[in-house]
């Protein structure tokens, strides 16, 4: 692991007061996608920042391309942090999203992802958006393991850029899988419960 | 310079004088025995004991005992390492209080200035307040020189600056980001996390830069002569004025004991209105607030604590009786901001702030009668005795 990883992830645990659960779930280094709601820029440095160092060399976040490629900074950032660049704007039909994931986890690695696209502007979750289902559809193997993130909206919240370090919570719940003959929507219905439900742990 | 001769009576005062030595090391002592017993008794496979109380009991002893240990080594450090702990302390506390509280998105700019500039600018004014009275090395002495601050004694700004700069900056930074929603209730919530977590606890650190007076009698020339063969004492000399009330600069002791004195005497008033609230408990005060603080335990409390708050007389400036309403005092403040941070905390619906966010001690809990007490205790002594008050 790199200096600037190490040095981004203190300074995010410092700043966001974050304490980890795990709930009927422990930290392994067997594949995973770890799905959690979205609500700061924080999220994926945090959550990644929180995973015991085992898992994290092996865990990337996957983040829009847009938005990390903007800048300098923001590219060396995602750098360090090993993040899957995702083009949200020209998806070509043979390069979509899924597949590109799958490609570079390969049998190793594991994901960070946030279902719901954007962050959302209200407090409660937006609808998951169908990626979730094609990783569990093509790769029944992986463990998709629900992340709740709280509080972390009111320490950097959209548009602002100077952190205020309230005390924020990570809940990383119990892993599910897509059932066999589970349709699309009831699937993304249920996944997005599985994040919800470790709200109120 | 007018101010000369009490910079010289200041040094002459020591840091960490022998009571003060004694009082730090028996309590860290009992307290380790404490620590010891409880964790023998947990290792006890027999269902003889309240296994639930005597982990609680466990838990307590186990953060005081931490919480003495850093306080010594804050003081051994010295004075600038204690008040920046306190900051730190009042840093946590607030971190606490605001995630407890809920606030909306125009408040975030506003509540970056509360963390960064005037929990910070607090502390620099109350270190630096110590910096002026007594330049304690060539940094801070040079410190006060670049900024001129010799003749300020920076009391005046830091008594005020939260309550009235910090409150009328609130409201008028929240009102700038324009949400209008709850304004009222939404400036209140940050001034009051402010002043009791920041203002109020600051005034413990205040204490190590008074200019403590005393009516005891001198001590004896003995023990004077034990400790320093070759000073002469030359404190004894700048208090020319003291045969007339009686008042004589108390340069034997030492602040840090005094600030020891009142943190122990915060905390065992709350032991002791624990322990009489349980022995002979009754009469609930605000049964909505707070189920386990009765009458009986908050008088019975008060005045067991100013009983061993006079026992402790020596470590201060005070003499028996003053202890012993210093104690009281400080008792009955601590009960007060008890109460308050529990209404506080049953209005959120949390019952510790330990528990708000898992894994994280509660430092609001532990500190909240400190922050009530803290400002009583500061303002009795520097008007009883401290030289800053013709």
């Amino acid at each position: 692991m790199n200096v600037t990883a190490a040095v981004l992830s203190l300074v995010a645990k410092l700043m966001s007061g974050c304490s980890v659960r795990w709930v009927d779930c422990q930290p392994e280094t067997c594949q995973r996608i770890y799905f959690a709601n979205h609500t700061s820029h924080l999220d994926a440095l945090v959550l990644w920042a929180s995973l015991p160092k085992q898992v994290r060399v092996l865990t990337r976040p996957v983040a829009a391309r847009d938005y990390w490629e903007q800048d300098a900074v923001r590219r060396y950032i995602a750098s360090s942090l090993n993040a899957l660049l995702i083009d949200r704007e020209n998806i070509k039909v043979h390069r979509s999203p899924v597949e590109l994931m799958l490609q570079a986890i390969g049998d190793k690695y594991s994901l960070i992802v946030f279902p719901e696209g954007g962050r959302g502007t209200t407090d409660d979750m937006g609808e998951f958006k169908s990626g979730l289902y094609y990783l569990g559809k093509k790769r029944p193997d992986l463990e998709l393991v629900p992340v709740f993130i709280d509080n972390l909206n009111r320490v950097l919240p959209r548009g602002e850029f100077l952190p205020v370090p309230l005390l924020s919570s990570i809940t990383i719940g119990p892993p599910i899988w897509l059932e066999t003959g589970e349709s699309k929507t009831d699937f993304l219905v249920r996944a997005r419960e599985a994040v919800r439900r470790l709200k109120d742990l | 310079m007018g101010c000369e001769p009490l910079l010289a009576a200041a040094a002459a005062q020591p840091r960490l004088n022998l009571p003060t030595l004694w009082l730090l090391g028996v309590v860290l002592v009992l307290l380790g025995f404490a620590l010891a017993i409880g964790q023998t008794l947990k290792r006890q496979p027999e269902a003889s004991i309240d296994h639930a109380l005597l982990q609680r009991f466990n838990l307590r002893v186990r953060a005081w005992w931490i919480m003495y240990a850093i306080l010594t080594a804050g003081f051994l450090l010295g004075r600038g390492w204690t008040v920046i702990l306190f900051g730190f302390v009042s840093f946590w506390a607030l971190r606490e209080f605001i995630t407890m509280t809920p606030t909306r998105r125009g408040d975030h700019r506003t509540l970056f200035w509360v963390f960064f500039v005037f929990t910070p600018i607090q502390y620099l004014l109350v270190g630096i307040g110590r910096m002026f009275v007594q330049p304690a090395g060539p940094v801070s002495g040079w410190f006060a020189d670049l900024l001129g601050l010799r003749g300020i004694d920076f009391y005046g700004l830091y008594s005020i600056m939260i309550p009235v700069y910090a409150s009328l900056f609130i409201p008028a930074r929240i009102a700038v980001s324009g949400d209008s929603k709850r304004f009222l209730e939404r400036s209140a919530k940050t001034q009051v996390g402010l002043l009791i977590c920041v203002y109020s606890l600051s005034y413990a650190p205040a204490l190590l830069h008074l200019d403590l007076q005393t009516y005891k009698p001198l001590p004896p020339p003995a023990a004077e002569d034990r400790e320093a063969d070759s000073l002469p004492s030359p404190p004894l000399t700048v208090a020319p004025s003291a045969s007339s009330t009686g008042r004589r600069p108390w340069n034997e002791g030492s602040r840090e004991g005094l600030l020891f004195y009142f943190i122990l005497i915060v905390q065992l008033a709350e032991l002791f209105q624990y322990a009489w609230g349980k022995l002979l408990g009754r009469r609930v005060i605000a049964p909505e607030i707070n189920a386990s603080r009765t009458w009986e335990g908050f008088l019975g409390g008060a005045a067991t604590t100013g009983l061993l708050g006079a026992l402790l007389w020596w470590v201060t400036p005070f003499r028996i009786w003053e202890a012993a309403c210093m104690a009281t005092a400080t008792a009955v403040m601590g009960f007060a901001g008890c109460m308050t941070l529990s209404a506080i905390k049953r209005d959120r619906g949390v019952r510790d702030t330990g528990t708000l966010v898992q894994g994280h001690a509660g430092v609001l809990d532990r500190i909240d009668s400190l922050c009530f007490a803290a400002p009583v205790f500061f303002h009795l002594t520097r008007f009883y005795f401290s030289s800053s008050v013709w």
